[in-house]
């Protein structure tokens, strides 16, 4: 124990990570309770597919990856949010754009022959964590405490039922476009740590396992905060000690054991 | 100026046209009750009169007096609500915010007429209790108090008592004509056309692809329900 706490508050890599992170499954967790209940629980794992061909993209031309990957994923956000169920299934648009996108980064990735970078946008690593990117983090954190505190009756309502908000005069379209860009820029951010390929894990899990116990959506929604935070802490922990395996996968092994345990309480409680 | 004018309306759904010239005129205070066949537009209609759809033909005009947060919408049951995490009285208060602007939070006036809205639907004792866990009637009961406390002119129920049984299904009627009488104007989807026909002061009947009868309803009584040898 004294050496986890030694290498947090000893090394700046390591410290940056841990305090990204904990920003980070705050705002899955909180955002990921409406994105489950609107079964969009996929947009999460499309939303990091179209990231990381932007970030490729972004490598292949020499811009800031970040700088264009944030506006580009908000973008197509807003696209798979507002068009999802209405022009095509939600579940088939998502899939479509997600892997066009990935197939698109990868021929990026081997055309510009950054072939080494590929791996850490996929898996993702405790060390690709700029202090650029932990700054993001904090105020992308505070910007989703703000709505969830100021708009937390509005987003129930809208995702309960969208008709009823929209017929009895609610502004539907200004809370579903901030849910949509604010989800991904939670994805472009935590895909550093977490990896393409598994930060969508942080959307879906704390909630599903909230859902499990909890039968009001105020419980549901501070529960799935203390679940993410919660794992993403042991998960932090449990790679300081075996440093080999890579975060992102211990995070979300984590997150399942506690859907689990949540399951089992469920079927103990009926 | 009545309240709400349409003439010739024409609506598609999903490419078809479902609805076509139909003209009705609703005053305040008017109950209609909107009746006809599965797949004659009765919902799609309810859509575009919430603004929720866009009518593809004709005119529709609405009195410069009625807004979007004087509405109180009762629609028909979402797969999303099925297993959804909500407690009743979450569910209830939701039925304020479009009239809040931006104001964060529910005001005492508001949870105060929340409590007898419930009590006058003789829901009290659900407060508590969580939504996907109601029966049918039960759930159907939670969204009418949600549309009674949003309606402060215009009530739009698409199928209030599909999932009510008789002695609750009485109970409804006369809440609504209560309401009805004090100046609320309803206009209503039922099935069950024989009891609404009592209550309400119009009817329309939508048939396929066209509009079969609108006007009072003593007329429709005398006239079309005879004629057609009784309702379904």
């Amino acid at each position: 124990m004294k050496e986890i706490i030694y290498l947090i508050s000893n090394y700046d890599f390591i410290s940056r990570a841990f305090l990204a992170g904990l920003a980070v499954s705050l705002c899955a967790s909180l955002l990921g309770v409406t994105i489950v209940l609107r079964r969009l629980s996929m947009i999460g794992d499309g939303l990091s597919h179209i990231s990381f061909g932007a970030m490729a993209i972004a490598a292949a031309f020499g811009f800031a990856p970040l700088k264009f990957a944030l506006p580009s994923s908000a973008l197509a956000s807003l696209l798979l949010f507002r068009l999802g169920g209405r022009k095509m299934k939600g579940d088939s648009l998502i899939a479509m754009i997600s892997s066009g996108a990935l197939a698109l980064g990868i021929i990026m990735i081997s055309y510009s022959g950054s072939g080494t970078d590929m791996n850490s946008y996929l898996i993702g690593s405790l060390y690709s964590v700029s202090q650029n990117d932990l700054a993001f983090s904090l105020v992308l954190c505070g910007v989703v405490l703000i709505c969830f505190i100021f708009f937390y009756h509005r987003i129930f309502s809208v995702t309960f039922d969208a008709d009823f908000s929209k017929a009895t005069g609610s502004n539907v379209g200004f809370i579903e476009n901030l849910l949509a860009v604010l989800t991904a820029l939670t994805v472009v951010i935590g895909m550093r740590l977490m990896g393409a390929l598994l930060i969508s894990s942080l959307i879906v899990f704390p909630a599903l396992s909230a859902m499990r116990v909890f039968k009001s959506f105020k419980a549901v929604t501070l529960c799935s905060a203390i679940i993410s935070l919660v794992s993403f802490c042991i998960g932090f922990l449990l790679t300081l000690v075996f440093d080999a395996i890579p975060t992102g996968a211990c995070i979300t092994v984590v997150n399942l054991i506690m859907f689990v345990l949540f399951f089992l309480l469920s079927v103990k409680k009926q | 100026m009545p309240l709400i004018e349409a003439k010739n309306l024409s609506v598609s759904y999903a490419g078809k046209k479902v609805i076509e010239n139909v003209s009705f005129k609703i005053e305040e205070g008017d109950f209609l009750c909107i009746a006809g066949e599965n797949g004659t537009g009765k919902t799609t209609l309810l859509k575009v009169l919430t603004s929720l759809k866009k009518a593809d033909g004709g005119t529709l005009h609405f009195n410069k007096n009625l807004k979007k947060k004087h509405i109180g919408y009762l629609p028909q049951q979402t797969d999303v609500q099925r297993d959804f995490p909500a407690g009743v009285k979450e569910v209830i208060l939701s039925a304020f915010l479009g009239g809040m602007g931006f104001m964060p939070f529910y005001r005492a006036s508001q949870t105060k007429k929340l409590s007898e809205i419930m009590e006058k639907l003789e829901i009290t004792e659900l407060s508590k209790k969580c939504y996907h866990e109601l029966s049918g009637g039960q759930q159907q009961r939670v969204l009418l108090a949600r549309a009674l406390c949003a309606a402060k002119k215009l009530l739009i129920l698409d199928e209030p008592t599909s999932a009510l049984d008789s002695s609750a299904v009485q109970d409804f009627y006369r809440i609504i004509s209560e309401l009805s009488s004090k100046g609320m104007t309803v206009i209503m989807i039922s099935h069950d056309i024989e009891n609404a026909v009592k209550y309400a002061s119009k009817v329309l009947h939508l048939g396929e692809s066209e509009m079969l009868y609108f006007g009072s309803s003593e007329e429709y009584i005398k006239s079309f329900t005879k004629s057609k040898g009784g309702e379904e």
